[in-house]
């Protein structure tokens, strides 16, 4: 540990071209062979795979620097090209660069004081760092200048430069070929090119044609070794190899003395040759391929798009101490935890350093070994050397250990991890849990957290990481737990909440619910609350929202509406006949409801006053209580919902058909109407279109007329009612959809079109626009749907279907590019909001300064405030 | 009274003090209870400030991200009783935030000055004013006379008297806009000759559609007109724009006329109401979503991408290309393209933001990464 660390930090980096010179002197071998391997498998000096290159047997040193495999990074090379060659990536710099500046001198193509005063203007804008700006100056000038016929500078006459894609340059028809080219940018004076925006220190434009290639190091193009023995070459030392072959052909033709015509002809393949190393998707020419006819990945496509270098390895990197697997739910572990089975609490590892305050506790791991949980799997002794827990080194661990030492210990209920479920969205995609470590094979977690992560358990799996610094878990907990994130910045509600049995067991707890003393308190004993000053005020018997109250604190005021409340002209407050004003007084509930609204996902109100006026750590345990208790009273009721849930009496059914034989009535005399051609049209609107709206019109009133005719009849005390009317689960279109008459299908708007000439089905006569040959479904799901019913569901539910198979691509590029934008904004210590270069973007943050999830729904909410008050 | 609000003026932000000013009037508070209810609201108000650090572009950026995942395809929706249509959902939300030069549906909403609204034939007047209306709907009929190389209409006598024009009318006009063409009238309708004279035969047709094109009345690129009641008060929703022209209406209100693309306000009204155009614009489109997102993320949003003092869109040219970091632009798309031109002006990146960071291993200069510990440091080997 007397070891000392320095961290170092890359300040900047700057970006400029290879010179020659430069490519050889970081070069540490010449290459002059195309061969790879001698006979003995063994790679040849001066070729691709030369060791002094770097290594990548395992077996083998670097010649340069001696390292071994994943030791040595690896070292560039370079070739000596015979004749010099483009690189393609700066053709259109060149291409500029020719044609502003003089054919003859090589000055550019203005006169010296129009140089200097377009100099100090880009001196000028570069103070002022305006980037913008300079680039638009320097294109004018370039624009400006390129068609001068005559050079200001020696008189010159200048002849146009056409460009023959890819890298053929043309003068009146004549080849340029990259000797003169080199010849003519090397003449170009230093101060020429800070005019034209080149930076002449980074690149002198005769880099551009080159007359070395620097090879890569073989660690960057690693071959591999496939089963049969065989070795199979990477894509750039395939081109290398082209490379290397065709310059050594053109070498010797050039020494023999062959005819200008065959060395032209090599000449062109080296270009096309370097020109595919470098991208092999210029769309002048054709990519280079393996045999196979698949084309080579070269150094561009390295780099390139989604699996390219930037954003495969370098935006996002790959961790270890992570596990995934299938998620099932647990209702009986806290929001804020994970359950983790056995067998991944064995893998993975927590660092624990030794101290003389948990020497003894720590050896109690170690003792227990990487087999017996809870265990221990390796130990890193103070000089860094990591060591295994094994039988036989059990013994000496134990003997040697002391402070200073780590012990990488397996995982302990209440250990720190962070748990994840793709895509991740928003930020409660990534929470902090503690972990519990369960039998079985899958992560557990409660299911009121599904919503944040957006997960179910159809088979989603999700990834669980454990911090391994201090520091780390420090940030994990304080910042990432589950607790912190109960209220979304994105509108200040709560996205966790009670969801389904919690929201309707409460409900119906509040509601009617009686108990006696004991059972009372059996029941908040077996979920764990133990409230003795709320347990001496019960009587001998206990209303269901005397046992609510037993979670509350004492402290506790709150004034809230249920969903069932009318936000009637004149609040009766307390004698509300809906029970739908909640009021909680010195943390007894006084009257109201318990349901979705106070408790539920979005606007638990009750939640957020929980939270506002308690901390996240005693909140999430309230909640955690509601939770339960909801779960437990539910489970001790019993709650089922059955198929008789839905039946009507007979006098309902008939008042339903009559409902729906009367619209249709309607609709056929709007078709017979509109075939007389006696339909009044609306305005703005075709005859054929009238009719359409007439129609929809009568058939949309159709299903909520049937609908409140099956609420009306429904029992308050009927399962799938109280659930849709606690919130728990469902709505009442549900109850009607399934009990009496599914209604309408509506496709994009309308109803359905025809697909047949004439007519949405061959079963249809032509012409036919009546309900049921446009997607009406007349029936319940109980009843069932006839064949032309089904297909009109199945449109529209393939309809929705596609919908989100095409939106899902769109919307999540809509959110990279936001993302990338927006990624460096940050609120400064004197609140205004500002990017990377500390440009203001706004002076206060959202115009008030407020962090969303800090308030309630965006607002400090005034009237609450006045409320309490006003009522002290 | 307003002296118990200044103290708070900087303490509480200008719109909590409002909310209470108009809260306490409306319930008749006494300004002892004012006082308590602002002392709370200045508690309340500093718990819930935002912390220095915070990440807010990725926050808001996951705002829109998350709900845009809920949001509709459906790119048409029918505003009101009749045809107009409006792009709306997902589809409009990317066309206003790539800042598109033209929406998919141009709208405008055009404002009278009251005199103008009081009764609907007024109304319909000022519309049929606003709607672009060339010669051809007026024409029932166009021949060219390939001996004469001249172009013949025949007049629409039912649409002439439903519109109330007359042949003069329409001939001033003609003559006026079409200058370099002889129009003489004939027994239904005009006859067109170039006045340079001309045989070419494509010259003639290119004539006859400029003939076609001619506007009689209206204003340009206003292909539709619809008054409707909004927010109980009468309205012309317009298809298509055209803001400057409209704005020069004497019965139009000024104040309140707008248009939905958003460099037209840009251009006419300057930045700062391109800037509310894109709030108010990406308001509406969330709420017919039926979607949630607060207002602050909308702002930040819209201030972004207006700072510069042009619309610069969330795109590889718009406000990507603004950024400094070569790393930052690579990272996002084409990063060989930025790499390349890194290197011609030797640009040195200073790694500030925070994908550079990201990609070096190093702590990010956001939230916990920001501040950094001013502590004596060793200074290594005496030697040095």
């Amino acid at each position: 540990m007397t070891e000392e660390h320095v961290v170092k930090k890359v300040a900047s980096i700057t970006f400029g071209l290879l010179s020659p010179k430069h490519i050889k002197k970081m070069a540490v071998a010449k290459i002059v062979t195309p061969e790879l391997y001698d006979k003995e498998g063994y790679p040849v000096d001066g070729g691709l795979m030369d060791i002094r290159l770097g290594v990548i047997d395992p077996g083998l040193r670097c010649k340069t620097c001696g390292g071994r495999l994943k030791e040595c990074f690896g070292h560039f090379g370079y070739i000596e090209i015979a004749r010099p060659v483009i690189h393609i990536k700066y053709i259109k710099i060149i291409l500029d660069l020719l044609r502003s500046s003089c054919r003859d001198c090589g000055r550019v193509l203005a006169s010296e004081e129009k140089i200097t005063s377009h100099l100090a203007l880009l001196e000028k804008l570069k103070k002022e760092n305006n980037s913008k700006k300079m680039r638009i100056a320097i294109k004018d000038f370039t624009n400006g200048i390129k068609n001068v016929k005559k050079c200001p500078h020696c008189q010159a006459k200048q002849i146009k430069i056409k460009i023959e894609k890819p890298s053929t340059f043309l003068e009146d028809n004549r080849r340029i070929n990259p000797i003169q080219m080199r010849a003519r940018l090397e003449k170009i004076p230093d101060l020429d090119l800070v005019s034209l925006g080149l930076n002449p220190e980074a690149a002198r434009p005769e880099w551009m044609v080159l007359t070395v290639l620097a090879i890569p190091p073989v660690t960057v193009r690693p071959s591999i070794t496939l089963e049969s023995g065989e070795r199979s070459e990477d894509d750039l030392t395939h081109k290398l190899s082209d490379i290397v072959r065709i310059n050594q052909r053109l070498f010797e033709n050039i020494n023999a003395g062959a005819p200008e015509i065959i060395i032209e002809d090599l000449w062109d393949l080296l270009q096309y040759h370097v020109t595919t190393f470098f991208d092999n998707n210029i769309s002048q020419i054709p990519p280079a391929r393996h045999r196979s006819g698949q084309p080579l990945k070269t150094l561009s496509q390295r780099i390139k798009s989604k699996e390219g270098r930037f954003r495969h390895n370098l935006a996002g990197k790959r961790v270890n101490y992570s596990a995934r697997t299938v998620i099932s739910p647990d209702s009986k572990i806290a929001y804020n935890e994970v359950g983790v089975p056995l067998l991944i609490a064995m893998d993975l590892t927590v660092p624990e350093t030794v101290s003389e305050w948990n020497i003894k506790w720590l050896k109690e791991f170690i003792k227990n070994g990487p087999a017996i949980y809870p265990g221990a799997n390796y130990i890193v002794t103070p000089d860094g050397k990591k060591r295994k827990i094994t039988e036989e080194t059990q013994e000496q661990i134990l003997e040697e250990l002391e402070p200073g030492y780590v012990v990488e210990r397996h995982l302990i209920n209440g250990d720190v991890s962070i748990f994840n479920r793709q895509p991740s969205l928003h930020r409660m995609s990534i929470m902090c849990h503690k972990i519990k470590v369960l039998p079985g094979r899958s992560f557990r977690l409660n299911p009121a957290v599904c919503t944040p992560y957006n997960a179910d358990f159809d088979g989603d799996e999700m990834n669980l990481h454990v911090p391994q610094t201090e520091e780390a878990r420090a940030e994990a907990e304080l910042l990432m737990s589950v607790q912190q994130h109960i209220i979304t910045p994105k509108n200040g509600l709560n996205v966790i909440g009670n969801i389904q049995d919690a929201i309707t067991g409460n409900y119906l707890l509040t509601k009617e619910m009686e108990f006696t003393k004991e059972k009372a308190i059996d029941i908040l004993m077996s979920i764990g609350v133990y409230n003795p000053t709320k347990f001496k005020k019960f009587g001998a018997n206990v209303s269901g929202k005397e046992v609510f109250s037993a979670l509350l604190p004492d402290d506790f005021d709150f004034i809230g509406q249920t969903r069932a409340c009318k936000r009637c002209d004149k609040c009766l407050a307390d004698k509300c006949k809906d029970h739908a004003y909640v009021r909680i007084k010195k943390g007894v509930m006084v009257s109201g409801l318990i349901d979705q609204a106070t408790i539920g996902e979005e606007n638990g109100s009750l939640i957020r006053a929980l939270y506002a006026k308690y901390d996240e750590n005693r909140g999430i345990k309230l909640l955690n209580d509601i939770f339960k208790l909801g779960i437990e009273i539910l489970l001790r009721r019993g709650f089922t919902t059955a198929i008789s849930d839905t039946d009507l009496p007979d006098k309902i059914k008939s008042k339903n058909k009559a409902v729906i034989d009367e619209a249709f009535a309607k609709v056929d005399d709007y078709i017979k109407k509109y075939k007389e051609n006696k339909l009044e049209i609306l305005p703005g609107m075709t005859a054929a279109e009238t009719v359409e709206a007439r129609i929809i019109e009568v058939l949309n009133k159709v299903r909520d007329k049937v609908g409140e005719a099956v609420i009306g009849n429904t029992s308050e005390h009927n399962s799938t009612m109280i659930m849709a009317t606690s919130g728990g689960e469902g709505n009442v279109l549900n109850i009607t959809q399934m009990a009496a008459c599914i209604g309408q299908q509506v496709m994009r708007a309308k109803r359905v079109q025809n697909g047949y000439k004439d007519r949405t089905l061959t079963i249809f006569k032509r012409g036919d626009i009546s309900p049921k040959a446009k997607g009406f479904v007349k029936d319940g799901f109980k009843k069932g749907l006839n064949p032309s019913e089904y297909f009109y569901s199945a449109m529209t539910g393939r309809d929705a279907l596609m919908d989100t198979a095409l939106r899902t691509p769109k919307s999540g590029y809509l959110y990279r590019r936001l993302a990338n934008a927006l990624q460096d904004l940050k609120v400064e210590y004197d609140y205004t909001v500002r990017d990377a270069n500390h440009g203001i973007i706004q002076y206060e943050y959202g115009e008030d300064g407020l962090d969303v999830s800090k308030t309630d729904g965006g607002i400090i909410n005034i009237k609450k405030i006045i409320k309490e008050v006003t009522q002290k | 009274m307003t002296s118990i609000y200044d103290k708070y003026t900087e303490d509480l932000s200008a719109k909590v003090i409002e909310s209470v000013k108009e809260e306490a009037e409306k319930q008749k508070l006494s300004s002892a209870d004012v006082k308590k209810v602002l002392d709370r609201a200045k508690e309340e108000y500093k718990k819930a400030m935002i912390s220095p650090g915070e990440a807010i572009g990725i926050v808001t950026a996951e705002s829109f991200g998350e709900p845009g995942t809920q949001m509709t395809l459906n790119v048409f929706h029918f505003a009101g009783v009749a045809e107009m249509q409006v792009t709306e959902g997902l589809p409009r939300l990317i066309e206003i935030f790539d800042a598109r030069k033209e929406p998919q549906t141009p709208i405008m909403e055009v404002h009278l000055k009251p005199a103008y609204t009081k009764d609907e034939k007024t109304i319909k007047k000022v519309a049929s004013l606003i709607k672009e209306m060339t010669f051809n709907e007026l024409s029932s009929e166009f021949s060219i006379n390939i001996i004469k190389g001249s172009v013949e209409s025949v007049l629409d006598n039912k649409k002439m008297k439903d519109y109330g024009f007359t042949r003069k009318y329409i001939s001033n006009i003609l003559t006026d806009q079409l200058k370099n063409m002889e129009i003489r009238e004939s027994k239904r309708g005009f006859i067109f000759v170039l006045k340079e004279g001309s045989e070419n035969l494509s010259e003639v047709y290119r004539m006859k559609e400029k003939i076609k094109d001619t506007i009689i009345r209206g204003i340009k690129g206003i292909a539709q007109v619809l008054p409707t009641l909004k927010n109980n008060k009468m309205v012309i929703l317009c298809g298509g724009s055209n803001l400057k022209e409209v704005l020069q209406l004497e019965q139009v209100d000024e104040n309140k006329t707008k248009t939905n693309n958003i460099f037209e306000i840009a251009n006419v009204l300057g930045i700062e109401a391109a800037r509310q155009i894109i709030i108010e614009e990406s308001l509406s489109v969330i709420e017919k979503q039926g979607l949630d997102i607060d207002i602050r993320h909308i702002l930040l949003l819209a201030d972004l991408m207006t700072s510069s003092g042009k619309i610069s869109g969330i795109t590889r040219g718009g406000i990507m290309s603004e950024k400094e970091s070569v790393l930052a632009r690579a990272s996002f798309e084409t990063p060989d393209v930025h790499l390349v031109n890194a290197s011609l002006v030797g640009e040195e990146d200073k790694l500030k933001s925070v994908i550079e960071n990201v990609i070096l291993n190093q702590p990010v200069p956001l939230g916990t990464g920001l501040p950094g510990l001013v502590a004596k440091m060793k200074t290594g080997n005496k030697n040095d």
